[in-house]
């Protein structure tokens, strides 16, 4: 039973990145994106790659993660700027899809036997769950630590005057485009980093994994914490995975099919839409000048 | 005075629908230049030219002397978010306020490209001086306003970036006609002591007239006059179609 709640821990872990890289596309900037599966891909197969092929540590790997990610984000980026809501949703649904196909018609079979993250010698293992656990959730503080950062930043006050009106934006002199294309290379590259603890935690990769049920899971996440809402969206994915295994935990995967925890967190979605449209959190504000200090009020305090 | 906005001839279609046909205009540095027209007879689309939400067909419009939007293919227009840089402040119809965030944090996004913060505090409270009401609302969110008082705040937005021409499209819509008249108020103290060059559309002729010192009536996509605003007040076509006399 223990064993089974750290596996829940660390991926709740993973996905809580993923939901980080999710909020900031979609949660900050107002962007409806469903591609999210396919940073992950990209993330786990480049772990795989460098560990297995290159030979490398895993620690090499999650930069690469990361840049690859954050590249591809750029391309997916690019060229559906132009749209809005449901068509952006749309197109990057296809881009996650033909992701996922490609891995899948490159590499069927997936990879196996990926070599173990090590730290001075010691090797993180699923045999070791807590070890990974503080491993996972070391990267995830690290996550939450930069977007809170950024959110209260230049940057993230533009991403949020994108959000709130792109026409104002624009008439402020905030250039849209280049913060839009910002917030998916941002949103990819962490996407990216959860395929690499993934990667070092099963030692697999299977390209069949990568689906849109994963993009709309992540999704799930965000809107049930509270979009732009960092601490919401980490809770979000908490309650995801947890009644994603829930019929497991509770013994009953037998009588309960999988697929039934699809059904569980759409109705979780559809109650919160109902009751609490904002997330479990509500939706984070930027929040400059509430008292938390930043570099502009400081230096007006200064000057006074 | 040299002209500060000059548009030559522009010619706007969306596919087959030519909303402004071969349009030129100037407006003068200090001026309140005003343009009148009916629903649908292309203001906001000439607007939307100028800050560069459509391209042109033909012509060209320059600002202090540069082209910053042209028909020709291998000449750049500039793209709107770089027109603050150059002192062209946008106050948008509908408002377009960000809701959710308060006025003193809208204040701050008009002076998104301003990086002296010392001079960002000194200019909100002048904002806050010109409109106290915005004053007394600065920790409001946006939302929560009025929309006279949202109209001010994105007047006040837009002059955070100390503009040198500022483009207000429809600043009395929807607004009480006491609110409107305020609103007009502040765009006259705006030009004469802030020596700001206002070009104002709008469909309420009579106020727009009156506020300002020259203007356009744009019909079907052309101008079909333009002089004084005093001698505009006085033609019967105006007084006819516009002033309901």
């Amino acid at each position: 039973m223990l064993n089974f709640f750290q596996l829940i821990i660390i991926y709740a872990g993973i996905y809580a990145l993923m939901a980080i890289g999710q909020n900031c596309i979609t949660g900050n900037t107002g962007m409806l994106s469903l591609c999210h599966a396919g940073f992950f891909c990209i993330g786990s197969y480049s772990t795989a790659i460098i560990c297995k092929v290159v030979g490398l540590p895993f620690w090499f790997s999650l930069p690469v993660a990361a840049i690859v990610s954050g590249f591809v984000g750029f391309l997916i980026g690019v060229p559906t700027l132009r749209l809005k809501g449901d068509y952006l949703c749309i197109a990057t649904l296809g881009l996650g899809e033909i992701i996922k196909n490609i891995a899948t018609n490159v590499n069927p079979v997936g990879m196996m036997a990926v070599p173990r993250a090590e730290l001075f010698g010691y090797q993180f293992s699923s045999r070791n769950k807590f070890t990974f656990i503080l491993l996972v959730w070391f990267f995830v503080l690290i996550a939450y630590l930069l977007f809170r950062q950024l959110a209260h930043s230049r940057l993230g006050r533009a991403m949020t005057a994108v959000r709130e009106d792109e026409v104002a934006a624009q008439a402020n002199g905030i250039n849209v485009t280049k913060y839009k294309i910002g917030a998916f290379i941002l949103g990819a590259a962490v996407g990216g980093t959860a395929g690499c603890f993934a990667t070092a935690y099963t030692l697999t990769v299977q390209p069949g994994s990568y689906t849109f049920m994963v993009s709309v899971m992540v999704l799930c996440m965000v809107v049930l914490g509270g979009m732009g809402n960092l601490a919401g969206v980490i809770l979000g994915a908490f309650i995801i995975e947890f009644i994603s295994y829930f019929p497991q935990l509770v013994g009953l995967s037998s009588v309960i099919p999988a697929q039934a925890s699809q059904i569980i967190y759409g109705l979780v979605l559809v109650i919160m839409m109902i009751c609490r449209p904002q997330g479990i959190l509500g939706r984070d504000r930027y929040r400059y000048g509430d008292g938390r200090k930043t570099r502009r009020s400081a230096a007006v305090k200064k000057e006074a | 005075m040299a002209a500060m906005l000059e548009i030559n001839g522009i010619t706007v279609r969306y596919g087959a629908i030519e909303a402004l046909h071969n349009v030129s205009m100037s407006v003068d540095e200090g001026d309140v230049v005003a343009l009148i027209g009916a629903n649908g007879a292309g203001k906001s689309t000439l607007l939307k030219a100028i800050v560069n939400q459509v391209s042109l067909q033909e012509g060209s419009i320059s600002f202090k002397g540069e082209v910053v939007s042209t028909a020709e293919k291998h000449k750049k227009s500039v793209p709107t978010h770089l027109l603050s840089q150059r002192g062209i402040a946008l106050v948008p119809e509908g408002r377009h306020v960000f809701a959710d965030m308060t006025v003193e944090e809208n204040l701050d996004m008009g002076a998104f490209l301003v990086k002296d913060p010392v001079a960002v505090a000194k200019k909100k409270e002048e904002m806050y001086d010109f409109f106290p009401i915005l004053g007394a609302r600065r920790k409001q969110k946006t939302r929560s306003l009025s929309g006279g008082e949202q109209q001010m705040m994105a007047i006040a937005r837009a002059l955070m970036s100390s503009p040198h021409l500022i483009l207000l499209d429809e600043p009395g819509l929807g607004l009480a006609p006491l609110v409107v008249q305020d609103i007009f108020n502040k765009i006259h103290l705006i030009n004469q002591q802030d020596k700001v060059t206002v070009f104002l559309v709008e469909q309420n002729a009579r106020m727009a007239l009156k506020a300002s010192n020259k203007g356009y009536c744009l019909e079907n996509g052309n101008i079909v006059l333009a002089d004084s605003s005093d001698a505009l007040l006085r033609n019967d076509k105006v007084r006819a179609a516009y002033l309901g006399e």
